[in-house]
């Protein structure tokens, strides 16, 4: 049998407990109206009329993903070079290292001009 | 498919399912998902518990034998309660993202090794005890693991709050950001073992287990792991104090309570990946060949993999119970300028070495001149490094002031480089 069908077996009942527990509880949980109960909470205030700044956040956010996408993406790299590492022997161990060099250039850049301080 | 390759076990992946029926799976596959809900259960109340002890107080202890009931009560009353959606959140998000949350949480134990093969008595069928294996199954837990950030970012944007939104890209931000610590830390369980299939790593630790000569990607998967989790001392999208609950604020009845249990699925999950990559997997703490290995065939193994599970499971709670919580900005910065670095700098110390013993040949006892001389060259140069001297203050006042649009579009300074003044700056603020 194909590794990969048991997955798609704990796939379809994880999908089928999630999907179960969400709409027993609407079935048997009470419903009440009432207004206030479905309005946003925070803290007692007055709910702002929209969520911080309408939706946008602060820009550290987006340089934080930017660099993860950098990093996660090497890190896939190293997965099947670590795997075969014996194999690719001293050739892959230099070519892991220049690429990796050359990963920490702009890490270095991006520390020394700020992009992971936070204050 | 080929019957040639169905006869043998997959390259690189040791337990053998060529002769695994789908109703196995099946069974299998229901035995996890009920072995999640009550380990889920338990873990609640053990945490409880164990935080109740350390604070010298009593815990949970009405409902059952020593409480062990409460968090069935809990559960109930959560499936009880009314499932409200707040007015301003977008309805179909809304109800997908704590779907996804315990989707996703669910599917990493699939390939979690609980032992060997197990016999059943009195028949001659054999079958693994993990539901499936191949040879790329660590990049499949990493996958389950980071779609999960989807159920935290979708139901913070999809309530229409503010503290919920906070929290969802606090989450994210601090999931993504430890989970390149986390990976970059299993790049040399996969140098050692040669392979990424479960059962394969867990075959690689006969002799020794990994945690011992990867002690410091273990320290760095540990720290990193309580990071994902979003667990004291790291639990910044739950804070209580600043963001009342994070993402989940706008949630109630079973949605709260899928995120809740996909939080401690996901503990689960960790420290299974950590049991099973570090800490020998379902291999009794015993060294290989004790009573002939006896301790590591049939049931038994089911049994050391659960203590170690639970054993990184105390170690959570222990870590609750002692640390406080960190500041955002610390948080992140331990993470991108101290974790990332080292783990990334061991990667290579470990390539390098390994390289010197496989391919070169070099023996262990070759190296502890270096290491000596290493050491001696360290100490020395930390102790002649000149002392940082603080710059009296004014000192920059007669620097330069550098172009920040030089390039065509703003560049933030390097250190050192000082800024021209606002042009605001000094200015009457107007309506004073």
């Amino acid at each position: 049998m194909n590794p990969y069908v048991p997955i798609l077996i704990l796939m379809a009942i994880g999908a089928v407990l999630a999907l179960g527990g969400v709409a027993a509880s609407a079935v048997i949980g009470p419903k009440r109206y009432n207004r206030a109960k479905l309005d946003s909470y925070e803290c007692g205030i007055e709910p702002t009329p929209h969520a911080v700044g309408g939706g946008r956040l602060p820009i550290k956010y987006y340089l934080v993903a930017m660099t993860f996408i950098v990093f996660d993406i090497e890190v896939v790299f190293l997965y099947p070079w670590a795997v075969d590492f014996t194999t690719l022997a001293t050739f892959g161990l230099v070519s892991m290292l220049v690429f990796l060099a050359l990963i920490t250039v702009p890490f270095v850049y991006e520390w020394r001009r700020g992009g992971f301080d936070w204050v | 498919m080929n019957p040639v390759i169905l006869a043998a076990a997959a390259p690189g992946v040791t337990a053998d399912f060529s002769q695994e029926t789908i109703w196995a799976s099946i069974v299998k596959a229901v035995l996890i998902v009920v072995f999640l809900l009550t380990s889920v259960l338990f873990a609640i109340w053990f945490e409880r518990k164990v935080v109740a002890r350390m604070q010298v107080r009593p815990g949970p202890n009405w409902h059952g034998p020593f409480g062990l009931l409460q968090s069935l009560a809990d559960a109930m009353k959560l499936l009880l309660k009314e499932d409200l959606t707040v007015t301003r959140a977008d309805r179909f998000v809304y109800l997908l993202a704590p779907m996804i949350s315990v989707f996703c949480s669910l599917l990493v134990f699939a390939v979690i090794p609980f032992g060997p093969s197990l016999p059943f008595p009195w028949t001659d069928w054999t079958t693994p005890a993990q539901l499936t294996d191949f040879p790329v199954a660590i990049l499949y837990v990493l996958a389950a693991a980071s779609l999960g950030v989807y159920g935290i970012v979708l139901g913070g944007w999809a309530s229409g709050s503010t503290y919920p939104l906070l929290g969802s890209v606090r989450s994210t931000a601090q999931v993504i950001s430890y989970e390149l610590a986390m990976g970059l830390s299993l790049v040399s369980v996969f140098i050692m073992a040669g392979s990424m299939s479960t059962s394969q790593i867990v075959d690689s630790q006969t002799q020794i287990w990994w945690f011992i000569p990867l002690a410091p990607a273990f320290v760095i998967y540990v720290i990193s792991m309580i990071g994902e989790t979003n667990r004291l001392p790291f639990d910044l999208p739950e804070a209580e104090g600043e963001l009342v609950s994070g993402y989940m604020t706008e949630y109630s009845s079973m949605k709260f309570a899928w995120f809740f249990l996909a939080e401690y699925i996901n503990m689960l999950n960790v420290s299974a990946v950590a049991v099973t990559l570090f800490l020998g997997g379902w291999r009794a703490p015993v060294p290989d060949g004790f009573l002939g290995g006896a301790l590591n065939e049939g049931w038994l193994p089911i049994l050391w993999f659960l203590v170690k599970l639970w054993g990184v499971m105390f170690f959570f709670v222990w870590v609750r119970g002692t640390l406080l919580r960190l500041r955002y900005d610390q948080f992140m910065v331990f993470g991108w300028k101290v974790l990332i670095p080292v783990a990334l700098g061991w990667v290579v110390v470990l390539a390098v070495v390994q390289w010197l013993q496989r391919i070169q040949g070099v023996t262990f006892l070759d190296f502890i001149p270096w290491i000596v001389g290493g050491a001696i060259v360290f100490i020395a140069i930390m102790w002649f490094w000149p002392e940082k001297k603080e710059a009296p203050p004014g000192a920059d006042a007669d620097k330069e002031p550098v172009d920040a649009f030089a390039g065509g579009f703003p560049v933030p300074p390097l250190p050192g480089e000082k800024l021209p003044p606002s042009k605001r700056f000094g200015k009457e603020v107007h309506g004073e």
